[in-house]
């Protein structure tokens, strides 16, 4: 009895202060945001929690509805790219040799070292309209116009007047970049995992077999490392989903994401309880992924076993 | 919003951060002690060493924070007083605090260099009689230019917002308040007619001409000109002029149609720790010596007469500072248009982004 009663402060000890902290600073301020979703402005400052659906039926409006679709095809365009790059990069790492793992996946955490604000500056810096990128697009036009002027081609005529920049800024294909840049680590290290622990003799066999690489990399190498892309795609996509300073500044406003459109609701339009209810509708949506994740995997292994 | 650093490196990549709304300064206020005064300003918009001169002069030491737009003062402000004793917001939102009851009276006996200011300021209409606030400085929004890429003066609102010239040569502003506002200028409206049709036509006008905008800037369109990313750029007067003594070749006019006049005011909000400490630090802003070197380092506008006449011509006769006569007379001072209003301008600036 005795010895029962110190074991249970000893559990207390160690569990009230984790449990503390979890609902002071994240059950408490979800409850609050969700009593604001709820609610209705009725001063300036003041919000008073009507249980109106008001705030939800909003996001149905095309314009918002908008926004969502396109927060979806933005997280989800890059997400693919993630996995496209993601995949060959996971491979060499993972095959290379010892000594250079370490450096290899340090290589992959080193931008996260580095400030999200600095590298997305950074990224201003090399896809602007004289951005690098740009720069040195130009300055092999100028060098291609001067060659076929050379060889007295009328160089006017094929490439135009003026060297005409790309514009990546304000574009979805700047925000993509901007996207894919920032959550690549994400999606890499999954995939590192999972072919990590893959038994390589498994592709031996494959090919000993007659299978063509191709053929092993289809049907024994991706089933085989599925539950890590699966797990890769599922990291990367929900913080895309919710990017705010990327789109911010790669998308120059013109490339508005939601998480844009719920900070305003909770500066200039002074509408908490519409971000509020975005916010959580973006919750939602993220749980409703994790539950289809989990309900696929459950599957899997029932099929498996 | 505005406010960049005049002598220091305007280039610094504090100014975007607060910018894009990433501020995490904690209010040091809250935990001021012994005699001290919490300041809440924008960033580099003070005298270089007027602080310290202050805290040398009374003794009182000030706890110095920086905001980055209106919008993200008052939401610090909507939940009670984080702990500040001074606060600049700009005049329609000094009248969205009034009337959100988030001021406190200033005690004009207290300010004895109140008689500094200049008389046309003292009874605006966002505050009558100026029972909440005490004006700090004043501006325009126009256009600033790059004169070597511009055909003659852009001295219309139709090249940003309705016309292809400058096609991907354009930032407007990214507040849609201030966007739509010119918007409605441009097409002949008050600016603080937010009639549903002013409101729609605006909105018409913006997603028509969005293609060929480069960038909704959130208060950099001042960097993207100095760049070269932009040709023209819808900015506040003093970013303009911050750029023009680096750069020669950037002018900056305020349209035929007129722009929108601004004021920053010095404010105490409810629930100061410390509001004699407040009336004495406005006071000291006030002085003429002290307000002339405000104005000499940051270049905007000040209404303060004493301090003017300390200032030399470059300053007084600047029109990037002090804008021509017809311009000031076609312009118009923003008043706060009220929730309802605040909600649809959000509703029409979303519709534009998503189209």
């Amino acid at each position: 009895m005795e010895s029962f009663r110190s074991n249970i402060r000893v559990f207390l000890a160690f569990f009230a202060p984790s449990f503390g902290w979890l609902v002071l600073f994240f059950v408490a301020p979800l409850v609050i945001i969700f009593l604001y979703s709820f609610g209705e402005n009725v001063s300036l400052t003041e919000v008073e929690t009507t249980w109106t659906w008001r705030n939800y039926s909003r996001i149905l409006e095309p314009e918002i509805a908008t926004l969502f679709w396109r927060s979806l095809a933005l997280s989800g365009m890059s997400t693919i790219v993630c996995l496209v790059i993601g995949y060959p990069i996971a491979l060499v790492i993972a095959t290379a040799r010892g000594a250079w793992k370490p450096w290899l996946l340090l290589a992959i955490i080193l931008p996260f070292w580095t400030n999200l604000l600095i590298r997305t500056y950074a990224l201003l810096n090399i896809l602007g309209n004289r951005g690098r990128v740009n720069s040195g697009l130009e300055w092999l036009w100028e060098r291609g116009y001067a060659a076929l002027d050379a060889i007295g081609l009328n160089a006017t005529a094929i490439m135009g007047e003026d060297f005409e920049p790309i514009i990546f800024l304000g574009r979805w294909s700047g925000v993509i970049i901007g996207l894919v840049y920032v959550h690549l680590p994400f999606t890499v290290l999954p995939i590192y995992a999972a072919l990590e622990r893959l038994d390589r003799s498994y592709l031996e066999a494959s090919l000993d077999l007659g299978a063509s690489q191709w053929r092993t990399f289809r049907s024994v190498l991706i089933p085989m490392t599925m539950a890590g892309l699966v797990t890769a795609a599922i990291i990367t996509f929900i913080p895309m989903l919710g990017s705010y300073l990327t789109p911010a500044l790669l998308g120059r406003g013109q490339v508005d994401m939601i998480a844009n459109v719920i900070e305003r609701q909770f500066k200039g339009a002074n509408d908490w309880p519409f971000g509020a209810a975005m916010s959580l509708f973006l919750l939602y949506v993220t749980f409703i992924i994790l539950a289809i994740q989990a309900f696929a995997s459950m599957r899997r292994r029932g099929a498996d076993g | 919003m505005r406010r960049r650093p005049l002598k220091l490196n305007r280039r610094q990549a504090l100014g975007g951060m607060g910018a894009v709304g990433l501020s995490f300064t904690l209010p040091k206020g809250a935990r001021a002690q012994g005699n001290s005064v919490s300041f809440y300003n924008w960033d580099t918009y003070i005298g270089e060493t007027t602080l310290d001169d202050f805290t040398e002069a009374t003794g009182i030491e000030v706890n110095y924070d920086l905001f980055a737009d209106n919008a993200e003062l008052f939401a610090k402000f909507r939940g009670g007083n984080p702990g500040y004793d001074l606060i600049v917001p700009t005049n329609d939102f000094v009248e969205r605090f009034i009337a959100a009851d988030l001021l406190q009276e200033i005690d004009h006996s207290r300010i004895p260099n109140l008689s500094n200011i200049n008389p046309g300021f003292m009874n605006p209409a966002h505050d009558p009689g100026r029972q909440y606030s005490v004006p700090y400085m004043w501006g325009t929004i126009g256009i600033g230019y790059r004169i070597s890429e511009t055909d003659g003066v852009p001295d219309s609102w139709a090249y940003l917002y309705d016309s292809d010239q400058y096609a991907n040569k354009i930032a407007l502003l990214s507040e849609p308040t201030t966007v739509l506002q010119m918007a409605m200028k441009y097409m002949g409206h008050s600016l603080n007619d937010w009639s549903d049709e002013n409101i729609a036509a605006a909105e018409a006008l913006l997603i028509a001409q969005k293609p060929n905008i480069t960038a909704f800037a959130p208060d950099n369109g001042q960097d993207l000109l100095f760049a070269g990313e932009v040709d023209l750029a819808q900015e506040w007067n003093g970013d303009i002029q911050q750029v023009m003594l680096e750069d020669d070749d950037v002018g900056y006019v305020v349209p035929n149609e007129g722009g929108l006049i601004w004021e920053d005011d010095l404010c105490i909000p409810v629930g100061a720790p410390n509001p004699e400490g407040a009336h004495e630090l406005i006071n000291y802003i006030l002085d003429a010596e002290a307000g002339a070197q405000i104005a000499d380092y940051i270049q905007y506008a000040t209404p303060n007469d004493a301090a003017r006449a300390l200032l030399p011509d470059e300053y007084n006769q600047n029109p990037a500072i002090f804008p021509p006569e017809a311009a000031i007379a076609a312009s118009e001072v923003a008043l706060f248009p009220g929730q309802e209003v605040l909600e649809k301008i959000d509703a029409a600036w979303t519709r534009i982004t998503a189209a």
